[in-house]
């Protein structure tokens, strides 16, 4: 298991952790922090007064490691796919994933079209607002300052980063999350995918071209 | 998280130049600091919703408020913006703060 | 009027180049994380009492914690007000948990 301190990995690396045993520590590990037995002693005295039992929290941690941006991924490459499921889609993302049997979670959540004249990019200035539901946890640098500061001013040197460029003729948009809503980039079908169908077009689906700082993937990649 | 309520009596509609108050009080406040005293166009009204500057503090009965999606121009927003003319920034802003403008910047 | 910009409101700040380096959540994260969506099915807690507790560790505090230590701080600081816990029994678990945990790692 692994230590209280928060270290870095590769981007895109996944962890495998039991969530169903109690969390301990191990021998190697650096003492645990504050927080974190604040976190343990919290859980168990919720528990001990009923507010909820083990088995939902258990099951709470269960939805959380099922989300992952595989959801998003479906919507999008079936909007590309099929026109009234696009309409659907940036009507509602919500009732489109519902109707998938997908469980995008009590907030609601719109799809932004990129069109040849628009790109949109997504932040939360104040916080780390993110359609989790259907994309997973949003990554660290999403939640970073820099990211979280620069991307409303500077959008094109911050995209630029991430390896993106749009053209200056394109209108970049940035969306600030700041209510109650929040926003999934539904980015345009790549060239020369005509042939794919919308299972083959679920890979050329990445969570960061659904927050709008890189493009999907091509056919070729 | 509220659903959103249908919108009733909004003060703005879609099109109309408005303008972020330019007031900074202490506590939850979800109009971002960049905003504040800047002009831009309301795009969509995305629903009703309860204040969060009252849910904050756990009063949780308030009636909800428009809740305006606000495209500003980068230009307008930053003097030294560095990118195209028709980079915009749009921000989701509960009527309360906003007043009605007539173009230009307060 | 002009006034402070509080340490949370950051959009325009100048900042140094994303870090794209990142860390899966980490089992009591996962753990604080569940805390936080359960006591809001519960009514306990809505995310703006959260946002709001977290604005308010004010600002050495903010950059100082982590993201998760943030909401840790919040949500327990929410449930205190609201007196689902008390400080006295909270005390007396950490003490308990931290005890456990301590032995736990000599065995």
């Amino acid at each position: 298991m692994t230590g209280p301190d928060t270290h870095t990995h590769d981007h895109g690396h996944d962890h495998d952790h039991d969530h169903a045993r109690t969390f301990q520590p191990d021998i190697e590990d650096s003492p645990f922090s504050y927080y974190q037995i604040m976190a343990q002693a919290l859980g168990e005295l919720l528990i001990d007064k009923g507010v909820f039992t083990a088995d939902e929290l258990r099951a709470q941690l269960e939805w959380i490691d099922s989300r992952s941006p595989e959801d998003g991924a479906r919507l999008i490459a079936r909007a590309w796919t099929e026109p009234d499921f696009k309409k659907r889609l940036l009507e509602d993302v919500n009732a489109a994933a519902e109707s998938m049997g997908m469980d995008a979670g009590d907030i609601p959540i719109r799809a932004i079209e990129n069109t040849p004249a628009v790109h949109n990019v997504i932040v939360c200035t104040l916080c780390s607002c993110y359609p989790r539901g259907l994309i997973g946890l949003p990554p660290d640098w999403y939640k970073s300052r820099e990211y979280r500061s620069r991307t409303v001013r500077e959008p094109r040197k911050v995209l630029a980063e991430f390896g993106t460029e749009i053209p200056d003729d394109v209108e970049v948009r940035v969306h600030d999350s700041t209510a109650d809503l929040r926003y999934l980039v539904l980015p345009m079908r790549p060239e020369g995918t005509d042939g794919m169908d919308a299972d083959a077009l679920v890979a050329l689906v990445t969570r960061d071209c659904m927050i709008g700082v890189s493009l999907p993937r091509t056919a070729g990649e | 998280m509220d659903e959103g309520a249908e919108v009733v009596n909004a003060q703005f509609g879609i099109g109309d130049t408005v303008r972020v108050r330019r007031a900074y009080p202490p506590g939850h406040v979800r109009a971002p600091y960049f905003t504040r005293g800047k002009t831009g166009v309301v795009d969509a009204i995305a629903g009703a919703y309860r204040n969060p500057e009252e849910l904050a503090y756990g009063r949780y009965e308030g009636k909800a408020l428009p809740l305006y999606r606000v495209l500003f121009r980068q230009s307008d927003l930053w003097p030294d913006y560095d990118g195209p003319d028709g980079d915009t920034t749009i921000v989701d802003v509960y009527e309360n703060w906003l007043e009605a403008a007539e173009g230009g910047q307060g | 009027m002009s006034g402070p910009r509080r340490v949370h409101d950051m959009g325009g700040l100048d900042a140094g180049p994303v870090c794209q380096d990142g860390h899966a959540q980490e089992p009591w994260e996962k753990r604080m994380d569940a805390i936080r969506m359960l006591c809001g099915k519960r009514g306990l807690l809505r995310t703006d009492e959260m946002r709001r507790n977290i604005e308010d560790l004010g600002p050495g505090v903010y950059d100082r914690l982590s993201y998760y230590e943030r909401w840790c701080a919040a949500v327990t600081n929410v449930l205190l007000q609201k007196n689902v816990v008390t400080v006295d029994e909270l005390g007396r678990k950490m003490t308990e948990v931290e005890q456990r945990w301590t032995k736990a790692r000599k065995s």
